[in-house]
């Protein structure tokens, strides 16, 4: 099996998923078959063909930078659990170390 | 022991383009009501996709060029996943291993000479939202969700507080000299983190660094990594290691707070963004995007200097800003003088005219012509000095000519020997003990009988032959 059960639950930590035993079991046997199928595709002799990020040939297509009005705030608040001042509103975060998109 | 100082910048450079990177949400949010600048692409919602705003690649790559770095022909984008109630879609869409341009550096002035300041990464971004804590609660506003950002980050290249405060001076003139950011860090246009390690002087091995976070000036960025060059040393000294802590200055306090340590070593699972396509910058497409590129503030500095033979002062102030450059350049085509005397003019009283009223040189009513016009009128003798000085306000405020204002309101310089004579006669012999006095030696009082003569003529007497009737008059 080449995923350990340490590994699992590091990737469920970064998940934010809380397993119990039996399901980390679980997942450790599914994901371990999922890299184990690469690890034979990982076997074929691929030096003569040039990485491939796309099957499509086409460049990204692009925008015009012209702002449009998008949702109302109350639209996008209907998915909030709670919300105060026009805002979404959550429990304390966390203090766990999880990186911002400002690092 | 002496140590060397090791430093790089980490920026987070928001460009100014009108909508966000991935939507049409309008990007500026300054005086926006929270979640008022959002749509179903940048909140996350299922079953959405992203569409790459064009301007974006745009200025991503004329900050290539102007940091001297390779924009590629081929860039993908990629996400970077982990979970914060900032990224609403659980994962930043950024670029990693094909950004948009690679390589590139920075000169910045070091003592005498030069450093040269390499980029080790500039890549596309889009922004997170913003969280809050109010009262033990987190509150969360997404408006700023997908507004473009460039990341870049410099090798340990610079080697004091001050190099690292002159790269971000220079960079932050830099941004809006080709018009990419605002690049105003206490708007967060502009964000900085700073990795600061010791070395013994002469070593070339690298110590364990720390990560100052969340400094929002210049001036803080000089003053947290001073502090923390002083800490680090003062652990040397002590015996101790320097360990890898993550920093947050305080402003109120100005010192340095450890933040939480990282349980796990992030592990971002980056991946190639499956949502969009390779960007293909084509040549006909980057040559129509570098058609304008101006000349950079560097290169203009040193023309300057050679062209008009201006000191390193005079072309270092009046090249920190584009319009203000611009503006000199203009004058001086204008005026058929001396290129420093129009310096001088700008430097000393248009400059305190545009700090005064918060404008651009180019949105000044006095049009580089009308400063051309006004150093003439006063080289010529056509007013005196102190007359040029308030025709510049006059200008400013009218938008009239400088000579329409001179023959409007008579402001020529009064040369007539009699005129003068007749006003110097009038203050002495209302001031007696004042010519008494100058009369036994103290003739410090010159300058004060030119001023009530001025007082009484309006401002125009001619001061040199005023100055020349006084001394006659009071031997
Ligand atoms: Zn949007």
């Amino acid at each position: 099996m080449s995923l350990s059960l340490q590994e699992v639950e590091h990737i469920a930590q970064l998940a934010r998923l809380d397993l119990s035993e039996a399901e980390k079991a679980r997942y450790r046997l599914q994901l371990s078959a999922i890299l184990d199928y690469v690890a034979q595709l990982q076997k074929l002799d691929t030096a003569s063909i040039p990485p491939t990020a796309s099957i499509f040939g086409a460049a990204s297509p692009l925008r015009p930078d012209e702002p449009r009005p998008g949702l109302t705030r109350d639209e996008l608040l209907k998915n909030a659990p709670e919300r105060e001042a026009g805002q979404f509103k959550i429990p304390p975060v966390f203090g766990d170390g999880t990186p911002s998109a400002e690092e | 022991m002496e140590y060397e100082v090791i430093i790089g910048l980490e920026t987070h450079i928001q460009l100014n383009t009108s909508s966000k990177i991935f939507c049409s949400c309008k990007t500026n949010s300054w005086e926006a009501a929270p979640n008022t600048n959002i749509c179903p692409v940048c909140t996350g919602m299922p079953g959405v996709l992203p569409v790459l705003n064009e301007r974006v690649v745009e200025k991503g790559v004329l900050l290539a060029t102007a940091m001297h770095s390779q924009a590629q022909p081929v860039s993908f984008f990629d996400r970077k996943n982990y979970f914060y109630p900032d990224l609403p879609k659980g994962y930043q869409i950024s670029q990693y291993d094909r950004p948009l341009a690679t390589g590139g550096y920075m000169d910045i002035p070091s003592g005498e000479g030069t450093r040269r300041v390499g980029i080790w990464k500039m890549h596309l971004e889009e922004d997170a939202g913003k969280t809050k804590n109010e009262m033990g609660l987190r509150l969360i506003d997404f408006n700023r969700c997908g507004v473009p950002l460039v990341e870049m980050v410099t090798a340990p290249d610079l080697r004091s507080a001050d190099e690292a405060a002159a790269y971000l001076t220079r960079l932050r003139q830099l941004l809006r000299w080709i018009g990419i950011s605002d690049a105003d860090m206490e708007k967060g246009q502009l964000r900085c983190d700073a990795n600061v390690s010791l070395r013994p002087l002469g070593a070339t091995y690298l110590n364990p660094k720390t990560e100052i976070k969340n400094v929002n000036s210049i001036e803080a960025v000089r003053d947290a990594i001073e502090k923390e060059i002083l800490r680090q040393t003062h652990e040397y000294e002590a015996g101790r290691k320097i360990e890898s802590w993550t920093l947050e200055w305080d402003e109120d306090t100005q010192t340095l707070k450890k933040m939480r340590s990282k349980e796990t070593e992030a592990d971002y699972r980056y991946f190639r963004e499956p949502d969009l396509l390779p960007v293909y910058l084509t040549d006909e497409w980057k040559a129509a995007i570098l058609q304008d590129f101006p000349e950079l503030p560097q290169e203009r500095r040193v023309r300057f200097m050679r062209e008009y033979a201006l000191p390193a002062y005079d072309a270092e102030i009046l090249t920190s800003e584009r319009s203000l450059s611009d503006y000199f350049e203009a004058a001086v085509k204008a005026y058929a003088g001396d290129p420093k005397r129009v310096s001088n003019w700008l430097l000393n009283d248009v400059m305190r005219m545009l700090n005064e009223s918060g404008q651009t040189a180019g949105q000044l009513a006095l049009i580089p012509a009308y400063l051309a016009e006004i150093i003439t009128l006063v080289d010529s003798g056509v007013v005196n000095a102190s007359t040029g000085k308030t025709l510049l306000e006059k200008t400013s405020v009218t938008g009239k000519t400088p000579r329409q204002i001179v023959a409007a309101e008579g402001l020529a310089k009064v040369s007539d020997d009699s005129a003068i004579r007749a006003a110097a006669q009038q203050v002495i012999a209302e001031n007696p003990g004042e010519a008494a006095a100058y009369r036994t030696g103290k003739t410090g009082l010159m300058g004060w009988f030119v001023g009530q003569l001025m007082r009484k003529m309006g401002g125009k007497a001619d001061a040199p032959k005023a100055r020349a009737i006084f001394e006659e008059l009071l031997a």
